[in-house]
């Protein structure tokens, strides 16, 4: 098998590698923050797939990403279940639920669309709410001490460890890195990208896009659902604050600014956006208006993002 | 030897409110004929042609193709079977490159399902680039196709046809803006690919349609006015009332 582009499937590595040795100079604080905007970044390269590559713009991920966060989270706190199958669970959940959703959700486009993943996603959060003594609502719920630690493989694994954490996360993105890797650049990849830059012509030259669609959709809702079961077990806690609409905002907001359609896109945009929503978010509570208001001048002035306007200008093969 | 049919049309109908863009039309086309549509602007040429390929429905009528009634199908299934259309309006992936776009096409034939293993990226991209030869674009593969000139873009349309080797093969005004040279080479590639599929060509240019044609069909205002050899057209009465007669 050839590798397709690859100067990109280089960067990637490079990129990992860089990441790998983080871990050895960062204080413990930097690591714990990298730690989480990993993670977040896992759930952007979801949202990117859909939204970037596929040119859908969904604003109700956050519901995948609780649905991973509670199908992982409640299948441990209430059966037991042990943290690696739990993990599949929430995957399972995130791309189950963002399934059924797709079916009903893309027999609508653009604005329409928007407003019906919205709706979906706030009915979601609602339901953590309603449900609040099996989920803990608001007030969420932490995962039993013996979660903390499992064994993989005869390897016993400490999720107290910062160092740990980081690795597992780490790890899981490079996963998920590779293979979006896969996706986008090949055949497949090439279909998303036709089906945001003309789904009529698609249509025409033998493509049933809707189904294309459905399966952007549910590989998105997928990936949204590891980082939240990845984020919900490593933290020890799952809380309805997931489901909220600024959840959807903040992954739109982080592809946006890191370039949507770019493969490290996401990872860009969420480690400069956490770092400057951690910064604002300590000066000033209203820290939601200046995300609004840079949503917009993102949207104006920038709509290709950091690496996508790098790879307009200079580096071509950045998709 | 019988003829064998390709496409039949049975009381095609196409109203858009009271408009009656095409009026109860019977089509008969046998395989491996190029064959010419012609008729005024605004006969229903467009819209005709669009009933077929599945991307718009009728109000009534059926169309049949290689034995099979396709009139409910979705235009991508009929694309499957062997249906190829090029949009009049140039219809292309503007921010994608020239190759890329007929990669889109080539993949359609070599790799229909996009779960399941088919060719290699390899042999689409060696497929794509064959098919810009034919219409010799394949010294511009990587340039971004929405800033081609015209005429470029219409070849690159009808190359995402030829990627696709269909059974029937529609062109909608194929050399609409194209240069005198271009449109010879145009005519050299639509008689290779006749070779091996049949062509339904809507066409402005009486001396494309002369070169090419086999039998040509005039539409006047949604009907079918006339059919028959370039010879017999030329001679009907009807039609060069409604149709030569004009001033070109
Ligand atoms: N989507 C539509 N909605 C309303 N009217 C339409 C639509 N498409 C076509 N028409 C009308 O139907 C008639 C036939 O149009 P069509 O495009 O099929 O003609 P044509 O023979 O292809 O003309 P031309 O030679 O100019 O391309 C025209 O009067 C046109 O205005
Ligand atoms: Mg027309």
């Amino acid at each position: 098998m050839t590798i397709p582009n690859k100067k990109l499937f280089a960067l990637c590595l490079v990129v990992l590698a860089l990441l790998f040795m983080a871990q050895f100079v960062l204080s413990n604080y930097l690591v714990l923050a990298l730690t989480r905007i990993l993670i977040l970044a896992i759930f952007a390269m979801g949202y990117n797939m859909l939204m970037g590559y596929t040119g859908l713009l969904s604003l109700g991920h956050a519901m995948f990403f609780a649905a991973g966060l509670y199908a992982a989270g409640l299948a441990n706190y209430y059966g037991g279940v042990s943290l690696p199958i739990a993990f599949v669970i929430g995957i399972l959940g995130g791309g189950v639920l963002a399934f059924v959703i797709g079916l009903l959700a893309l027999r609508t486009q653009t604005v329409s669309f928007m407003i019906v993943t919205l709706m979906f996603a706030q009915v979601a959060y609602l339901l953590t709410l309603y449900f609040s003594n099996v989920t803990g609502g608001d007030q969420g719920l932490t995962l039993p001490t013996a979660s903390r630690s499992f064994s993989l493989f005869g390897l016993a694994v400490d999720l107290t460890s910062p160092m740990v954490r980081f690795n597992i996360a780490l790890t899981l993105f490079a996963v998920v890195l590779i293979g979006l890797f896969a996706v986008t650049q090949g055949p497949l990849g090439r279909l998303f990208v036709a089906v945001r830059e003309n789904i009529n012509r698609t249509e025409m030259l033998g493509f049933d896009t809707y189904r294309i669609r459905l399966l952007a959709f549910t590989i998105s809702g997928a990936i949204s659902g590891l980082a939240g079961a990845l984020y919900g077990l490593m933290f020890g806690f799952i809380g309805s604050s997931f489901a909220e609409f600024r959840s959807s905002i903040e992954v739109l907001l982080f592809t946006l600014v890191g370039g949507p359609g770019t493969l490290l896109g996401p990872l860009v945009g969420t480690g400069v956006m956490t770092m400057l929503i951690d910064r604002l978010s300590g000066m000033t509570s209203a820290y939601l208006i200046v995300v609004g208001v840079l949503l917009i001048v993102i949207n104006l002035w920038f709509p290709k993002g950091i690496l996508g306007t790098i790879r307009d200008r200079w580096v071509p093969w950045l998709k | 030897m019988a003829e064998v049919i390709l496409l039949k049309t049975r009381g095609l109908k196409r109203h858009f409110g009271g408009l009656k863009a095409v009026d109860g039309v019977d089509f008969t086309l046998r395989k491996g004929e190029i064959r010419a549509i012609i008729g005024p602007n605004g006969a229903g040429k467009s819209t005709f042609v669009s009933l077929l390929s599945g991307r718009i429905p009728p109000s009534e009528g059926t169309v049949e193709f290689d034995g099979q009634d396709v009139t409910a199908l979705p235009a991508h299934r009929r694309v499957r079977l062997g249906i190829a259309y090029t949009f009049q309006i140039t219809n292309i992936y503007p921010s994608m490159s020239v190759l890329e776009n007929v990669a889109v096409a080539a993949q359609s034939r070599l790799r229909p399902s996009f779960l399941r293993k088919g060719a290699s990226e390899t042999e689409i991209e060696d497929a794509a680039r064959a098919a810009l030869a034919a219409v010799g674009l394949d010294d511009r593969l990587d340039e971004v196709a929405g800033v081609l000139a015209y005429g470029h873009q219409r070849l690159l349309e009808v190359a995402m046809g030829l990627a696709l080797e269909p059974k029937l093969l529609i062109l909608d005004e194929p050399t609409q803006g194209l240069s005198d040279s271009e449109i010879a080479n145009f005519i050299e590639v639509v008689k290779r690919v006749a070779q091996s599929s049949t062509v339904l060509l809507i066409e402005h240019n009486m001396h494309v349609v002369m070169s090419l044609a086999d039998r040509i069909t005039v539409l006047e205002r949604g009907r079918l006015l006339a059919e028959g050899s370039p010879a017999e057209i030329m001679n009907d009465k009807a039609v060069q009332a409604a149709y030569l007669g004009e001033p070109a």
